[in-house]
This record gives structure tokens, sequence and C-alpha cells, in this order.
């Protein structure tokens, strides 16, 4: 069976996603232990509240190190939300820099609309995004979040959202993927995105390490 | 581009002893008619937006019913819920995220204890904290005056100081109830709930007084809410969620369809 390595490095509940992951057919197991990455098939990365707070978390938790070697070695990741936005270099919310394994700086929604976007929003698909795959244009999925990625980042590939601003709400690069809605929340639409990603995982070739 | 923005359409239920109180007319059978977890996944059928359950509970062990309660339901739909009621402390935020709600409301404590809005902001987040508002009209007209334990105790809070506090100690959403409307299904309080909407940044959620079609048009149009929550009408039976939402699309407004 697939399996998913759902990082358990203290960003909160994970029972929502572990759910979801098993309903799109993957054999989840939660870990909070960075040695499991070693024999896991695919990573998923949740995350929500405030980017340093989590970034910071995530610094302690071990699991930067081994993550970033199974990136190298094509292990499809999956980061959800604040797990999403920890990929890039950095957010207005907080002087804690990110990853860097995507290239844009998240930033505030301006005034004007409500902030939080908190809403069912659409997805315009933009390049090669896999774990869009089968999705109608009409597919809303559940935002919440104060920060975005902006459209002039560096990103390639994924779906734009427009909340008077546009921003990437997905994106994948090669083997790493990210969703700035939660598809644990987003009914038949996140369980597509799941099963997507499960599609790629099970398409992947065995990763010799 | 253009800005996508959505109505929310949402389902309240009250929970006592982790049980759904208030009959539920969808089950022909009667037992079935208070359990949560039933009725999460009918809501969810419905493709409703999202959900609330409110915890009426009085004592404490059936307040850790309430966790099974969020634990079995985040379990077995895909879809965001916000529990509230009882919630006194950012230890009670924690278990409740733990347990898989993703927003919390407070109401009553907050006013008691405004800190606890903030503690819960920089812990978890303004995305989970949600400020429910029970306001009544002022005798004199001049406003509103925010109330305790659903009506009975006026604090002397004025409505649109209150919501200024509250978001600035970091709530993320506020929902307000205006009890002169509430239960009495002639529709919700349009001025009480735009004045609000104006005088804040983060989304408005009107609650209270639900009855027909046209209500939940004329609060997400001249209310100004971002989205409307309601609990007898859709457990009656009046209406369903679809309803709604395939009305408020006729008439124009943008709300997420039914995906069939």
């Amino acid at each position: 069976m697939t399996s998913a390595l759902l990082v358990d490095y203290g960003s909160g509940n994970l029972r929502s996603a572990a759910k979801a992951l098993e309903r799109a057919g993957f054999e989840v197991k939660v870990s909070s232990t960075p040695q499991d990455v070693e024999t896991a098939q695919s990573i998923v990365i949740p995350g929500q509240g405030h980017f340093g707070q989590v970034m910071t978390e995530f610094k302690q938790s071990g699991f930067e190190g081994p993550i970033r070697e199974a990136l190298q070695e094509g292990l499809p990741i999956l980061g959800i939300c604040v797990g999403m936005q920890l990929l890039f270099e950095g957010s207005e919310e907080s002087s804690m820099p990110g990853l860097g394994l995507l290239p844009g700086f998240l930033k505030k929604f301006p005034k004007g609309y409500a902030v939080p976007q908190m809403q069912w929003n659409t997805l315009q698909r933009v390049g090669d995004c896999p774990i869009l795959e089968g999705l109608t244009p009409d597919a809303m999925a559940y935002f919440v979040h104060s920060y975005y990625v902006p459209e002039e980042s560096g990103v390639q590939s994924g779906a734009l959202t427009d909340y008077g601003v546009p921003f990437w709400s997905v994106v994948s690069q090669g083997n790493l993927h990210g969703t700035q809605f939660h598809p644990e929340k987003s009914q038949a639409v996140g369980l597509q995105i799941l099963q997507n990603f499960r599609a790629l995982v099970e398409a992947q070739a065995p990763v010799s390490r | 581009m253009t800005a996508v923005i959505t109505k929310r359409i949402i389902p309240c239920l009250d929970v006592q002893n982790g049980r759904v109180v208030k009959n539920v007319k969808f089950f022909e059978n009667h037992r079935d008619a208070g359990n949560p977890l039933l009725l999460a996944q009918k809501y969810e059928h419905e493709q409703a937006d999202e959900l609330v359950f409110y915890d009426i509970t009085a004592s404490h062990e059936g307040r850790k019913l309430m966790l099974e309660v969020a634990k079995d339901v985040a379990e077995s739909v895909m879809m965001p819920l916000t529990i509230g009621g009882g919630v006194n402390s950012v230890e009670d935020f924690r278990n409740l995220l733990l347990s898989g709600a993703d927003k919390i409301s407070v109401n009553s404590s907050a006013i008691r204890n405004p800190d606890l809005i903030r503690a819960a902001s920089d812990h978890f987040g303004a995305q989970c904290v949600v400020l429910s508002i029970d306001a009544k009209r002022r005798p004199d007209g001049s406003g509103w005056n925010v109330h305790l334990n659903g009506g009975r105790v006026d604090t002397g809070i004025d409505l649109i100081e209150w919501v200024h506090k509250g978001q600035e100690l970091g709530a993320g959403e506020i929902v307000l109830n205006v009890m002169d409307a509430d239960g009495t299904q002639s529709g919700f309080d349009l001025l009480a709930t735009r004045t609000v909407k104006e005088n804040v940044d983060v989304p408005v959620v009107a609650s209270g007084g639900a009855g027909k079609l046209e209500d939940f048009y004329d609060v997400l149009t001249a209310g100004k809410a971002d989205a409307a929550l309601a609990a007898s009408v859709f457990h009656f039976g009046m209406l369903t969620v679809r309803q709604v939402k395939d009305y408020l699309t006729g008439r124009g407004i943008q709300v997420r369809g039914f995906v069939e």
C-alpha cells in the first residue's frame, strides 16, 4: 500500500489530515521521528498558525535535514497551508527565514477584502500541475490565511487564485508540491487532490536510498 | 484575474452532553436525530461551507464529551469545523484544536477575560479565534449592547467598541447574533450586521433570525455579511443548504456551487 509520512513537528492537530489521506488511499504514519523519513514513500508537511512559530518548531524538530535530502532524492513532498509557506524564502509575518526550497516571499493581504481570507475560492491551473488533474475549472477549495505567495514570485506551475491580489494557491515544482488551502477541509475537491498526490507517489520509480 | 468572493452558508448545531439538542427532523429514526456524527455527515452531503457546534453543556463532564464529538466529526467529514461554548482558557483552545476543531469561538469568557483572545491568538493564530457576540438594541435605540448568558445580562458594553477591541486583541472572525432577531425567523438584523462589518477588517458572520430565502440574500447584500449562520431553518427541514445556495446564485450572489 502507498504510504505517506505525516510530519508531526508540534504544529497542532493532524487528525483531519491523517484521516483525509487515509480516505485518499494512503497508509498514513504520523511521525515525530526524523529518521522515519529514510523509509518514507512520500512526505506531507502540515502547518497552521504563525509562520515564525511554525518555522521555529520545524527547525527544532530535526526534520529539516532529512527532508532536504529526501527532496534531492526525488521523494514526493506535499506541504499544506503554513506547511507550504515554509517551503518559500520567508514571510512578512516573521523575521524567520523559510526553507528557501521555492522562490518567493509571502506578503500580507492588503486591506480591502476581509483578512484572513476565510472562504472557498477557485483554482486557476498554471503549467504542469499533476495534483490538480481531473478538477473542473469551477472547483473550489477552502482557504484560511492572511499571507499569500505573490504571483510575481518565481513559481512556474501550480494554480493561481485571486483575493483582491492574485496569488499562488498551489505550487508544483518537480517532486515538491504545496497547497495554501486545506485539502483535508475541501470535501470532494480536496480528496481528488490527495488522490492525485497518491497517484504521483505510485508512478514514482522506487527511490533507492 | 478578478477577486473571487464567495459567501458562506453555515449550519449551527447545539450540543448538550455530547448529543445534538433541539429536535432535528432529518431522520426517520428519532434516536438518530441527536447524533452529531450523522448530522455532520448530512450537512457534508448538502455541501455546507462550514459547520459549527455549540456546546451548551453546563458540567465539566459534559464538556469532555464535546472533545469526543470534535474527534469523531473531524475524522468523518472533510469540512471546516468551529466549536464554541464553555471555552475559558488557552488550555481549552488547545484541547479542542487537538481534537480536530479548526476554529474556536468564545463569547462570555472573552467578555470576562479579554486577554483570552490575545493569548489564544498568539498561541494558535488569529485564523482559529472566533469572537461570538450576543447583542441587543439599547432601549433608546442609539446602538447595541453586548449581552451575557444568552441575553439575560446586559454588560453595558457597546457592540462597536467591543468588535474594535476584539479585532485588536487578535480575533480572526466575528459571529454576530442579534438577540432581537434570534429565534424569531423574521430575518437577520441588517443594520447591526452592516454596522459591525463596516467597523472591522475580519470576516463577519451573521447569526440569528434566518427564516426564509430572502433573509440570507438580504444579510449578505444589505447586511454586508461574509457568511450567514442558521440553525432551526436547516434542522427542521424548512430549507436545505442547497436551496439557499441555489437561490443566492439565482440572484447573483457568488457561493460555492453544488458539485454533483
